[in-house]
């Protein structure tokens, strides 16, 4: 016998889920880009493929990222995804291995303990009962871990979780009654006919005391049947679809398919690929530091995934990118968001045509100051002052005040003017004919590097400094103050450069670290990001960032963007310099600095040498 | 004729027939920062827009809360919204959220 009419709501509900899936996957890949279908199919048949698949392994079922986030979190998210493959494998082979190897209905591995009482006949039978046992229980504990994290999710690292809409809930309590009544079930059977293992066996017995076994067996069933069921039913219109979509949306960027100017299909799967685990809401200084809760990304996407697209939400965010690098699921939340705000443009796409025609001096290296490069100008005497004594032929494009690259157009979502700005800045870099260009505001570096399609070279100042100085074209002496760097976010988190400005401060002075560096490095608070912030928030923001860099004492804030240093200094009570600033008073002040140096350093020998007196 | 280094100065005068308050009004609501503005000129020295044209916020505020609406609407178009005028203002003006405000303005009503 190999069928019971309680595998009904299972199959059924598996068979909607596969039947759904299947069809948003040709859905999906259908509404593709040409480019994004060829980069696909070639990306099957290549080693991407095999990327692809270990990224599956280790972050759909292992979850390593959210390891790294919290150990118990990703406990709780791998042993209910780990263990629940395991499981079914197991249970698979299981079936297999008892009916010889014969194709059996998909019904029957999960419910097998409830067609076949007499388990003799199973090879390695006491292996097999063990296994599923123990992998049943490792799934519980995952549970015990996740009703746990309802009450108290500080356990494993949460100060906030994603509050659920009703169907989520819903969904979300059919997953969590399948393993106790799985449990159940199996224990009844064990009871019953001696079937179950450690766990099951033991509790089995224990019921058959006081309980009427018989009468309960099928119940226990056909609710297991039931709980599974209603999850698969859910599964598409909870985030739950995750689980069938992350998959895809592995693949998809392994093959080298990314967001676009405008929504695409890819931005559907990435939508239903966001599993609300709301890692990123702890991760958002507009939560964390101004108790704005509702426009996270795990927020954000479900509006638009509903289609019900909320301006607010859309509007409320730094563009900091922090969500970005805390995704585990590697969604591109900024950009998603960014394109989602160009639905609404409100500059047309000739608003810039009074910018005529600009001078431009011929050089080697093209210096674009930027904007707010121009209220800074001990950066730009500074750099100018660097070229000059590393010999290098320049010419500073936007000496007489610059036409803005468009990159704060392009953040409030009007991308048509920004491409109006950056056609005008194009012609002014061409016509410079320069090799390379050098920028010290890394919002016109992201700029330049990602929407210019440039073909020269750019190189932010940090970078091209440390180019000089490895070169031997810059010699800077030692200087015995402290520095911290702060990561903007323009060059962090959004152009991936972290080390060259570090590496550059640690030739002349001593680094100090922040409380929150490199890719978990917080934002001033004068994002440009965000238009709709008022000054008050943006202090608060700006002064709980100072207080995570200055930490360690440093004597200065060093920071490789204009406008961090601007914003920084209004409030911070230590010096806030731009590393090229910091650069030329090492060259300058070397000889003075090697004395000062040398005085620090004997120091502590002197006085070790009192002490032992 | 003689260059003496003086200009007719344009009318100051506020037409009651063609001003209108509801852009002033709509952008104060959801920007109160629009009624701080003391005219000190700032952001019309450091804007990067008016170095290649006549522009500044200054104006803008001001010409809004004379009634100029449908010329100030154009008018606005003229920002990059780069930001420098929000880091020099005296009165911490949220300018660039004011600029896209009355541009939403525009589009919304149609103008």
């Amino acid at each position: 016998m190999k069928y019971d009419p309680f595998v009904l709501p299972f199959i059924s509900g598996m068979a909607f889920v596969l039947i759904v899936v299947i069809g948003k996957w040709t859905i999906w890949f259908k509404g593709l880009p040409f480019s994004d279908k060829k980069k696909f199919l070639n990306g099957l048949f290549s080693r991407k493929f095999i990327y692809a698949s270990r990224e599956v392994v280790s972050e759909s079922m292992l979850h390593r990222k959210v390891f790294r986030s919290n150990f118990w979190l990703g406990y709780m998210h791998m042993s209910l995804a780990f263990g629940w493959f395991l499981l079914i494998v197991a249970g698979n082979l299981e079936t297999r291995w008892y009916s010889h190897g014969t194709i059996n209905p998909p019904w029957y591995p999960i419910f097998f303990e409830f067609f076949v009482h007499d388990l003799k006949e199973l090879p390695y039978r006491r292996f097999f009962v063990f296994a599923m046992d123990f992998l049943l229980l490792f799934v519980l504990s995952g549970l015990f871990i996740a009703i746990y994290k309802r009450y108290r999710s500080g356990f494993v690292g949460m100060k906030k979780t994603t509050r659920q809409k009703t169907i989520d809930k819903l969904a979300l309590t059919s997953l969590w009654m399948i393993f106790p009544l799985r449990l159940l079930a199996e224990s009844f059977n064990a009871g019953l006919y001696d079937t179950g293992g450690f766990l099951t066996n033991t509790l089995g017995h224990y019921f058959a005391r006081f309980l009427p076994l018989e009468l309960l067996r099928y119940p226990a069933w056909l609710a297991y049947s039931i709980a599974l069921g209603t999850f698969f039913v859910s599964m598409p219109f909870t985030r739950y679809m995750h689980i069938l979509t992350e998959i895809f949306l592995i693949f998809l960027r392994r093959f080298g398919i990314r967001e676009k100017q405008a929504h695409s299909t890819f931005t559907d799967v990435e939508l239903n690929a966001c599993s609300r685990c709301g890692i990123c809401i702890d991760k958002c200084q507009l939560s964390s530091d101004l108790e704005i809760n509702n426009i996270q990304p795990a927020y954000f996407l479900r509006d638009l995934r509903d289609r019900k697209p909320d301006l607010f939400k859309t509007e409320t965010c730094l563009i900091c990118g922090r969500c970005n690098t805390s995704c585990p699921v590697g969604i591109e939340n900024t950009n998603i968001r960014l394109n989602e705000r160009s639905i609404h443009q409100f500059f047309s796409a000739n608003a810039y045509e009074y910018i005529g025609k600009q001078e431009v001096k011929n050089g080697k290296v093209a210096f674009f100051a930027g904007c707010m490069g121009h209220l800074n100008p001990l950066t730009i005497k500074a750099m100018l002052t660097l070229f000059e004594k590393a010999g290098v032929e320049f010419t500073f494009v936007d000496e007489n005040g610059s036409i803005c690259c468009g990159r704060p157009l392009k953040l409030s979502g009007n991308f048509m003017a920004a491409g109006n700005l950056v056609a005008k800045n194009k012609d002014l870099i061409r016509e410079s004919k320069a090799e390379i260009l050098v920028t010290t505001c890394p919002i016109c570096y992201k700029m330049f590097r990602d929407d210019y399609r440039l073909d020269i070279p750019v190189y932010h100042h940090s970078e091209y400094l440390l180019k000089l100085v490895e070169e031997n074209k810059l010699d800077p002496g030692f200087s015995p103050s402290t520095v911290v760097f702060h990561d903007p976010c323009d060059l962090g988190r959004g152009s991936g450069i972290y080390e060259q400005p570090r590496r550059l401060i640690a030739r002349s002075y001593s680094l100090v670290e922040a409380d929150h560096k490199k890719k978990d490095s917080l934002c001033c608070g004068g994002s440009l990001g965000i238009t709709a912030l008022s000054g008050e928030n943006r202090k608060t923001l700006t002064e709980a960032t100072i207080a995570s860099l200055t930490l360690n004492h440093p004597e200065i804030i060093a920071t490789a963007c204009p406008l961090c240093k601007k914003t920084f200094a209004g409030q911070a009570d230590v010096r806030v310099a731009d590393i090229a600033e910091l650069l030329l008073e090492a060259v300058d002040h070397k000889p003075a600095d090697h004395k000062a140096t040398s005085v620090a350093m004997h120091k502590p020998a002197d006085c070790l040498e009192e002490v032992e007196i | 004729m003689a260059d003496f280094g003086y200009s007719l100065v344009k009318s100051g005068k506020t037409d009651l027939d063609t001003a209108g308050n509801a852009l002033a009004r709509s952008v104060s609501e959801a920007e109160p920062g629009f009624n701080l503005c003391i005219a000190c000129g700032c952001c019309v020295a450091t804007c990067s827009a008016g170095r290649f044209t006549n522009f500044g916020f200054r104006e803008l505020i001001h010409r809004i809360k004379r009634g100029e609406e449908k010329l100030m609407i154009a008018e606005a178009e003229k920002c990059m919204l780069c930001g420098k005028c929000t880091l020099v203002c005296p009165r911490n003006i949220n300018t660039r959220n004011i600029v896209l405000l009355i541009r939403k303005h525009a589009i919304i009503k149609g103008l």
